[in-house]
């Protein structure tokens, strides 16, 4: 069994420290090395909606597929629930559900009669039209794999994965190939498993998803964790100024930043006495933070 | 198998759901019904009616009967090899096999699962076959208790033989798509060399050497001391059956295949690393 090092805090949902992963490999006939993950260092509490991003290629699948039981690390500790993943056994995979990026299986089989046998996998599976309505299948539950549209699939995708009631869900880019319609919904879902108390790893390409959805963000680059905090705080942004600016009526966009919009604008209007063309203020996205963090070359 | 047991889950409840989702996945697939099944029907009796019973291999014994004796080696290899080494690539590409892996399923369940569609294609097969063996080719069933046994010994340790083959084959090709154009070559030279298509002892020796290092030559040697009088043993090699070496043969690549297995078996495909 798992003995329990000083470090590790039994509650914790994820704890990394040190992790390491290089990958060997072949390009035009020279062995080359690639450092996928370079120390990092990351914690994860119970309960908690937590969202990785990272360009492709910075040592988030890697991560991910470590912290699931896919990969074995190089060095470093790593404890999922408690467990190393590279030794998880049935009990600690029933705690657990996977969601993977993209998936072309169980083409044959109707939404109904996948769950119905993943279902048998687990010692407390939901009921299946449980999950039917969660993921918003409840119209399809005789279609079959091959006939449901890439929207469709994922949410049978993330069907299989929360029918064993996980303690913790894996969710790499759950939403890709989702309307607009069907991305709320299935936040509004994610929010329900947040309220029963699910612990939620999260990677997505979607900035507005990992602003609605994440608790804290971690924006991992060349395999390390560069910036860590709540959507709002992540690189100083609740910090940053906020930026008035209207059109002035020689027809100049004019820029204010300031760190007290209102009084700005107070000020603004009692100076002019009509409306400001144009008046708008503005704070830094997370989007825009993002990609200032990534860097002119977008790595 | 250690992750056999999850307290409150029953192994059995996990097999027998994976070997009905194996199963409803197979029939419904139009493309390897055909192929696996009624492929090497419609080869019998077209064969079958060409050959006809113009030659015979010993007085009395028509060359259909040696044919549809090594035709059930074939279907047995269909149903077993080629099923599998083709359908689990494709798995494997299209992910079912990592997501599997990433579920607190015993991995020996997966395994169960195959074996389950095994028995059940390849039974209907062989039922198939010799329901056509009977009716159009005049084919006698095993005369005695003993020749059964023999029929009943070649299936088991052939089909156990070929389907472990069959699960390790399915790690060589480079994705799935490219499982199809590896695996059927194979079986088709090996049907051409192993005594299905042609009478065993007419091959070239080198081919015939060839031929006995693979399990599906000593399958339908010992399909034919089941289903052929035993006055045609004289147009085997030696002048006998061996079914000592039917029995050694088909177990040693029951331990080749199984190593192999765990040896080479992979949950994700290449590309994944």
């Amino acid at each position: 069994m798992y003995t329990q090092s000083a470090r590790i805090d039994p509650m914790t949902a994820v704890e990394i420290v040190g992790l390491t992963k290089t990958y060997q490999g072949k390009s035009a006939g020279k062995s080359t090395t690639t450092q996928a993950v370079a120390g990092l260092d990351l914690r994860i509490e119970l309960g908690e909606v937590f969202a990785l991003l990272g360009p492709n290629g910075a040592g988030k699948s890697t991560t991910i597929e470590i912290l699931e039981g896919y990969r074995n690390r190089d060095s470093g500790d790593v404890k999922v629930l408690g467990v190393d993943p590279q030794k998880g056994d049935a009990a600690w995979r029933a705690r657990i559900g996977i969601v993977l990026q993209s998936t072309k299986d169980l083409t044959e089989l109707t939404v109904v009669e996948s769950l119905a046998t993943f279902a048998a996998f687990y010692p407390h599976p939901r009921p299946i039209d449980e999950v039917l309505h969660l993921v918003g299948l409840g119209d399809y539950p005789n279609q079959r794999g091959s006939q449901l549209s890439g929207g469709l699939r994922r949410r049978l995708d993330v069907g299989l994965g929360i029918l064993g009631r996980p303690e913790l869900l894996f969710l790499d880019e759950p939403t890709t190939g989702f309307d607009p319609e069907a991305r709320r919904h299935f936040w509004a879902m994610i929010q329900g498993l947040r309220a029963e108390g699910t612990t939620i790893l999260l990677t997505t390409h979607y900035l507005d998803e990992a602003e609605a959805l994440a608790d804290r963000v971690g924006v991992i680059n060349h395999g390390t964790l560069i910036a860590l905090d709540t959507p709002s705080g992540l690189g100083g942004r609740g910090k940053a100024l906020a930026k008035v600016s209207y059109r002035n009526t020689d027809g100049r966009i004019v820029e204010i930043e300031t760190a007290t919009p209102t009084q700005v604008v107070r000020e603004l209007s009692s100076s002019n006495p009509g409306e400001l063309a144009e008046l708008k203020i503005t704070r830094p996205s997370l989007e825009d933070t993002y990609l200032a963090m990534l860097g002119p070359d977008g790595e | 198998m250690s992750d056999v047991a999850t307290s409150s889950v029953s192994y059995v409840a996990i097999c027998s759901a994976r070997i009905r989702a194996e199963l409803k996945s197979f029939f419904r697939q139009r493309e390897a019904v055909v192929f696996t099944m009624l492929f090497p029907l419609i080869l019998l009796v077209l064969f079958g009616s060409i050959f006809g019973s113009q030659d015979e291999i010993v007085p009395g014994t028509p060359f259909v009967n040696y044919f549809v004796a090594g035709m059930l080696g074939a279907s047995l290899m269909t149903s077993s090899f080629q099923n599998l080494a083709i359908t689990i690539a494709m798995e494997r590409d299209a992910g079912l096999l990592k997501r599997l892996r990433g579920t607190p399923m015993p991995k020996s369940a997966f395994f169960i699962g195959k074996i389950g569609v095994v028995m059940v294609v390849s039974l209907a097969s062989l039922a198939l076959m010799l329901t056509a063996g009977v009716l159009f080719f005049d084919l006698n069933l095993p005369v005695d208790a003993k020749h059964w046994a023999v029929f009943a010994m070649v299936f088991v340790l052939g089909l156990t033989a070929c389907t472990l083959c069959g699960i390790a084959f399915s790690s060589v090709p480079k994705n799935g798509q490219a499982a199809p154009a590896m695996v059927s070559p194979i079986a088709i030279v090996l049907q051409f060399i192993s005594g299905v298509f042609f009478v065993y002892s007419d091959v070239p020796s080198w081919l015939q050497n060839a031929a006995a290092i693979f399990p599906l030559k000593w399958m339908c040697q010992g399909l034919r001391y089941a289903f052929l009088p035993d006055a045609a043993k004289a147009r085997e090699v030696t002048g006998d059956w061996e079914l000592d070496r039917v029995a050694l043969v088909l177990s040693i690549w029951i331990i080749v295949g199984l190593v192999w297995c765990l040896r080479s078996f992979r949950w994700r495909n290449r590309a994944d690393g």
